[in-house]
């Protein structure tokens, strides 16, 4: 499959994250908004990867060369769930204290 | 000897140090006896360095360099001449008997007031003998501007009443004016030849232009005019009467305003070479000579009289000066130190015995309460109206001889104002000392003989007035008989080479001497039979002698046209320039910033959402800048 196709796919997925995380006010929601934008990401490395590694093939058999960009997706896939066990943790507790999860409503910070 | 010649001036300096810094733990015996024993030791090295300089000759003493930049130097070196010995005896001699006369007539001060006297007393003596003895424009001007300071202390000296302070605050702006030019030549002079020191300057003077030398000569001679009080910078004399009174004779007589004429006749050939400043220099002479002596004729103060008296004699040594008379205008330096010391301390004896009552009309009939007092100002008198044998005689005619032969309307002019000052002055005399007692019981009461200390300086004045003239006897008497031209030959000798006036014949000379003291004896036998029935009740004065009486308002109009105008644009620069301009824009700008931040301060709204779009838009921009690079251009291009 050309390239073009990962890339037209993860930018539509990158977008949609971004006005995902722009519009919506629900923690939750932008919080699934960025995973999704870090997945879009996840997929241009991977596919990148793959036509990096399927070039240098063509000129040596046992080249290696592009395959640490999928090595690197998993590290991102272990950091991405930490964080949003920690980014969960932390929407628990303002749903605790203020009973809303909506972005807005935290602004004691302002001025 | 005149290697020690810096003595002089050190010895007044120690005094001031002295009497300055002790003047609370010092007694006043003990200050009067450090303050006139300075005076005394920097007389007798004075005396020293005279009979050298007779013997020996003119000698430059150079002690160290003062400033040093690249190739223009002003050392720090004294002028040992004739002309700055004379001056050294005049300064110290009667600067000696001022502050002995001081010892006695400020006897009622406080004891830190009376060695707060003495200090400035010692410091201005010691000012003006830096003037006298400075070898170059700089060092004068250091002396210049430490007799200014001085004057300014001393008239200020009973500092708690404030009209005193104007006065003095009067007499330092009026000398700054006068400075400035001063200054102003002096550069003029390191622009164009580089040197200030008077060896090299005179030696150079081929390189001036004409322009350079009078431009010189004029900014010089307004320098002389504010020190000097000469017309129109006079005005700040006759208040500086505010002072103690042997502080005024010792500004009158022995310092201070004869620096003009010691600068100029120092500056000799410049002047000569440049007519129009000599023209100058003679007219403002002449101008002020006449227009002072017409004040000084209705003034009813006893110090006012005598510090008209004074301007208008230093106006007949200014016009010595331009019409060349250097040695006349020296001499009558002299004459008139002594008498016009003389004068002042007289006047400080009467104002002593009458318990600082300095009206004139309130007086008279003292010639029996106190005989030597009115003995010695009386030959004062004599000798300031041109009696001849006495002092003023000589001198007064020697300059007025001279400005006949360069012009007889000068002659007309001056001796107009010579009979005006017999007639004040004997005015002055005549209802002091003759008549009857004007004031009250209880001052007649009082009336006595001022102690030693302050009678015995009025006889050794008196001494001097009566016997100063014989130093300068005219060649019309006697050939030859001339000593102190004699002495100061060396001095005017350029000057001379170049000028060469017309002398009078013998017959002429001995008329106009005769002519003009008939006229001045008349002036005095009328002056005196006019006052001597003055009584006691004065009617109001009115014309020409109103406008005389308040000495024909230049105060009045010196205030409308030069310091009310000043005042007004002060007052606008503050309003408006300074508040309105250089304060708004320094508030502007803070301001502006406060304004900045306040408004930026909106962009932190608290909206996550916000902060987030703004974080895009951002992005989005820098990845914007970042397509344009060419090759990541280049390598999409290839990929699509």
């Amino acid at each position: 499959m050309p390239i073009q196709y990962y890339i037209y796919l993860s930018l539509a997925l990158f977008s949609i994250g971004i006005i995902g995380v722009l519009t919506r006010r629900n923690a939750i929601i932008v919080f699934m908004c960025v995973e999704l934008m870090l997945n879009a990401v996840n997929l241009l490395l991977v596919a990148f990867s793959k036509m990096h590694h399927g070039v240098a093939l063509a000129t040596d058999p046992a080249t290696t060369a592009g395959i640490d960009g999928q090595l690197f997706v998993f590290f991102i896939m272990v950091v991405a769930a930490a964080e949003v066990s920690v980014g969960l943790a932390i929407i628990v507790m303002m749903y605790r204290n203020v009973h809303s999860v909506d972005i807005n409503f935290l602004n004691r910070l302002k001025n | 000897m005149s290697k020690f010649v810096y003595l002089v001036p050190l010895f007044p300096l120690i005094g001031f140090l002295i009497n300055g810094l002790g003047r609370k733990a010092m007694t006043k015996s003990m200050i009067s006896i450090i303050g006139c024993g300075v005076m005394l030791a920097s007389f007798v090295v004075s005396v020293l360095v005279f009979f050298d300089v007779k013997e020996h000759g003119a000698t430059v003493v150079n002690l160290f360099s003062f400033i040093k930049a690249y190739s223009f130097q002003v050392p720090f070196a004294f002028q040992v001449d004739q002309l700055s010995s004379l001056f050294l005896l005049i300064i110290t001699g009667i600067g000696f008997l001022i502050h002995l006369y001081s010892a006695a007539y400020m006897h009622e001060e406080e004891e830190q007031h009376f060695g707060r006297y003495f200090a400035y007393l010692n410091l201005f003596v010691f000012s003006m003998l830096l003037l006298v003895l400075g070898a170059n424009y700089v060092i004068m001007f250091i002396g210049w501007e430490g007799v200014g300071l001085c004057s300014y202390l001393l008239i200020g000296f009973w500092f708690k009443n404030d009209q005193y302070n104007y006065a003095a605050k009067k007499a330092f702006v009026m000398n700054r004016i006068g400075d400035l030019g001063f200054l102003l030549a002096v550069f003029w002079l390191i622009f164009k030849l580089g040197t200030v020191s008077y060896g090299d300057v005179f030696a150079n003077i081929d390189k001036l232009s004409d322009l350079d030398i009078t431009a010189i000569t004029l900014l010089l001679f307004v320098g002389a005019m504010g020190k000097s009080a000469q017309l129109p910078l006079y005005t700040w004399l006759p208040d500086a009467m505010a002072g103690p009174t042997p502080v005024s004779a010792l500004i009158h007589a022995a310092t201070m305003v004869t620096a003009g004429i010691y600068m100029i006749a120092r500056s000799n050939i410049l002047y000569t070479l440049a007519p129009v400043s000599q023209t100058v220099v003679a007219i403002v002479g002449l101008a002020t000579a006449i227009f002072a002596a017409t004040i000084a004729l209705k003034q009813n103060d006893i110090k006012k009289v005598l510090a008209y008296s004074t301007v208008s004699q230093l106006g007949y040594m200014f016009l010595g000066l331009g019409v060349g008379a250097y040695t006349g205008a020296v001499f009558h330096v002299m004459t008139h130190a002594f008498f016009k010391a003389l004068l002042f301390l007289g006047a400080g004896s009467v104002i002593h015995a009458m318990h600082h009552e300095q009206d004139i009309r309130k007086m008279g009939g003292l010639k029996k309460h106190m005989p030597i007092t009115h003995i010695t100002f009386l030959l004062a008198c004599l000798a300031i109206a041109g009696i001849p044998p006495f002092s003023g005689f000589f001198s007064k005619d020697e300059i007025l001889m001279a400005a006949y032969n360069s012009n007889p309307l000068y002659y007309y002019v001056g001796m107009a104002g010579a009979l005006m000052t017999a007639f004040y002055m004997f005015r002055l005399y005549t209802m002091t000392f003759l008549g009857s007692f004007r004031g009250t019981h209880e001052q007649e009461h009082h009336l006595h003989e001022s102690p030693s200390a302050m009678t015995i300086p009025l006889i050794v004045l008196a001494v001097l007035s009566v016997l100063g003239g014989f130093v300068g006897i005219p060649e019309v008497f006697a050939s030859d008989a001339h000593s102190l031209e004699h002495f100061l030959a060396p001095i005017f000798a350029e000057s001379a080479k170049i000028q060469h006036g017309h002398h009078l014949s013998h017959t002429q000379e001995y008329m106009m001497m005769g002519v003009s003291t008939i006229l001045i004896i008349g002036i005095i036998l009328f002056a005196v039979s006019k006052f001597k029935k003055t009584q006691a009740q004065q009617t109001e004065s009115s014309g020409i002698a109103k406008l005389l009486e308040n000495k024909w308002y230049v105060d009045e109009l010196y205030d409308t046209v030069i310091v009310k105008p000043l005042h007004l644009l002060s007052v606008f620069l503050k309003n408006i320039v300074e508040k309105s301009g250089i304060d708004g824009a320094v508030n502007g700008v803070g301001k502006l910033v406060g304004y900045g931040s306040r408004q930026l301060r909106l962009l932190q709204s608290g909206q996550v959402g916000n902060y987030l779009l703004i974080m895009v838009m951002i992005m989005i921009v820098f990845v914007l800048i970042w397509f344009n690079d060419l090759t990541i251009m280049n390598f999409l291009k290839k990929l699509f």
